[in-house]
């Protein structure tokens, strides 16, 4: 027996009726983002044979792990994924450092911090206009960022929204701490470092998620700047070979296992191990970033 | 002794102005520089002689060559149409989602639901697009097998100018609407559960309930999110389009973003590209301001 045992008030036909409706919709509503996911496993996992007929759905068929075998084994697609593996470590580092210590000025009061209005207005005008793709990666390209790791971190450096919902979690935190660390001698940066990032785990989780998702799945960047193509970030490499069907990949290859496998196949595990960094992380931050989202998003 | 105080205010102040300092300057670099760097539009730009180089200006000659396009207006029309089709739908099924979901009790099933479907939202359009094209294909598809059991199809639902719109809103809501819920849910639970014994003393059902206390008690989230995606009515979303359509849906497909990037980074028409770009931006930021500023006024949101 369940400890909350639903209270027994009576139920009336038209709400059973309803109740299994609900549950059928919502069953097929996370159906619907589940299977998705349940194809790539199952054909990922399945037999030439069985995948070229088409015969594939939800689970393996004629089961195989030759496509993973064949994957450890290739160069370019180990070389993009560690790309990915630098550009997010770096890339979040940079974006919650720059985050921490931007939000913190902007949230105190403007008898705290002289100017505050001026420099609030000076970053929250960017988000009302930009310069577009255009002059960005002309401008990119003038710096000599092209083809270095610095061309997918630097120009999204300071994420502005999330920068918002840290300022509007860092008002929320009683003034009275920082004055009393202050008499004690603290400094700006201590107080910043073990007062508020501590109290606001919710709200750094959130960000560090957000961030870390975002370059992992970054893509568009790797394609416009990153010329060589041992550096581009794992999405760039997946596009060229998974949607635009770029068979140089295969150069230099194991022809022995690649006989075994089937296109599909190859891209199906691909993918999952695309995948499979955001699956680790995604059920341990669910917490914090409903929490985070439900504090920043509502009011901010 | 006015002075002393001034003085210490600025020492006591100095290093959060420091702290400051490099996000101003990324900021400036990349946002500020690029934003004055939109001149392009109305340059006939030579990449050679680079941003604020020596350039040719020609008024608003990219303008017009943008305008002389036959295809411009039929792409300005996929891009609201597409846009905003994925706001209205995306609302009325994520906040469906959520009331739904609010009305089951059995607390773990929820949770379950919940977490699968906002799984989605944290995965790339470059995995989501080859998944859905394969499931969407016309002769080997599981969506088109599954269609022909009952009689229908096959569709080419992303080679068939028909179907191709239609596509992109329901696999885009697809993608959100479990994240989507989570706003929601929170404006949810933060109803005052009083009114919901209020209601069932006077005779109210678990149905009527969701309809006179739940979806009132949204209102106030509801109304901020209409409010707030006005500036997404130029945004189809590049992401999804750029990696599902093809020249066949162009006519259909083609937005403002994937025109702008073809027309730019790949036919090196910088000007133009730029052109399209800078008037997408002030459309844009005009709709964002008038979205701020009636979110402000009606509901008190303030940014900062």
């Amino acid at each position: 027996m369940k400890k909350t045992k639903h209270k027994k008030i009576r139920t009336s036909t038209s709400r059973k009726i309803f109740n299994v409706c609900n549950i059928t919709l919502l069953t097929l509503a996370a159906l619907s983002c589940f299977l998705p996911l349940m194809y790539v496993i199952a054909v990922s996992l399945s037999g030439k044979a069985f995948v070229q007929a088409g015969e594939v759905t939800f689970w393996p068929k004629g089961f195989s792990t030759v496509a993973y075998e064949y994957l450890l084994t290739k160069k370019v697609f180990w070389d993009a994924f560690f790309m990915s593996v630098k550009v997010t470590a770096l890339g979040t580092t940079i974006n919650l450092v720059m985050v921490m210590m931007t939000a913190y000025p902007l949230s105190k009061t403007s008898d705290r911090l002289t100017g505050r209005g001026v420099y609030a207005w000076y970053f929250f005008f960017t988000m009302l206009i930009g310069g577009g793709l255009i002059p960005t990666y002309v401008l990119v390209s003038q710096l000599g960022l092209r083809d270095t790791i610095w061309a997918l971190v630097l120009p999204g450096a300071l994420p502005i929204f999330n920068t918002v919902l840290m300022i509007n979690f860092f008002r929320q935190i009683p003034i009275e701490l920082e004055d009393t660390a202050r008499i004690d001698g603290a400094g700006p940066m201590k107080i910043l470092w073990s007062i508020y990032v501590p109290l606001s785990k919710p709200a750094v989780a959130t960000i560090a998620l957000f961030c870390m998702v975002g370059h992992w799945n970054g893509w568009f960047s790797g394609m416009i700047y990153m010329t060589s193509p041992e550096k581009r970030p794992l999405q760039t490499y997946l596009r060229s070979v998974v949607i635009q069907m770029d068979m140089s990949q295969f150069i230099g290859d194991d022809y022995s296992l690649l006989q075994l496998l089937s296109d599909d196949t190859l891209k199906c595990a691909q993918i999952l191990v695309a995948m499979i960094p955001i699956l680790c992380v995604y059920p341990f931050m669910q917490k914090y970033f409903v929490k985070g989202i439900v504090l920043g998003g509502v009011k901010g | 002794m006015d002075k002393k105080k001034r003085l210490r205010k600025i020492k006591r102040e100095l290093p959060l102005h420091l702290m400051l300092l490099p996000g101003i300057v990324v900021v400036f670099i990349f946002h500020y520089i690029p934003l004055a760097g939109i001149v392009i539009a109305f340059q006939r730009f030579v990449p050679a002689k680079g941003l604020f180089g020596e350039q040719q200006w020609i008024g608003l000659g990219n303008f017009e060559y943008l305008f002389s396009l036959s295809n411009t207006f039929n792409v300005i029309k996929n891009t609201v149409t597409i846009a905003v089709s994925k706001i209205v739908l995306s609302l009325v099924i994520t906040i469906l989602t959520a009331l739904l979901l609010n009305e089951l009790t059995n607390l773990r099933f929820k949770k379950v639901v919940q977490t699968v479907i906002y799984f989605p939202h944290f995965v790339s359009w470059i995995i989501l697009s080859p998944i859905l094209i394969d499931l969407l294909s016309p002769s080997s598809g599981i969506i088109n097998q599954l269609l022909g059991y009952f009689g229908l199809g096959p569709y080419f639902f992303l080679g068939d100018n028909r179907y191709f719109q239609g596509t992109m809103i329901v696999t885009d809501i697809w993608k959100g609407f479990g994240y989507g819920t989570i706003v929601y849910l929170a404006s949810i639970a933060s109803v005052d559960q009083n009114l919901y014994e209020a209601a069932a003393i006077d005779g109210a059902g678990r149905l009527r309930q969701a309809w006179h206390v739940t979806l009132p008690g949204m209102r106030g989230i509801i109304a901020l999110k209409v409010l707030l995606s006005i500036g997404d009515i130029f945004n189809a979303g590049f992401d999804q389009i750029y990696n599902m359509y093809s020249p066949v849906v162009y006519k259909t497909g083609d937005v403002l973003s994937t025109m702008i990037y073809r027309m730019g980074l790949q036919g090196g028409q910088y000007g133009p590209a730029a052109a399209a770009g800078l008037a997408q931006a002030l459309i844009q930021s005009f709709l964002v301001c008038i979205a701020y500023y009636l979110a402000y006024k009606l509901f008190d949101y303030k940014l900062f």
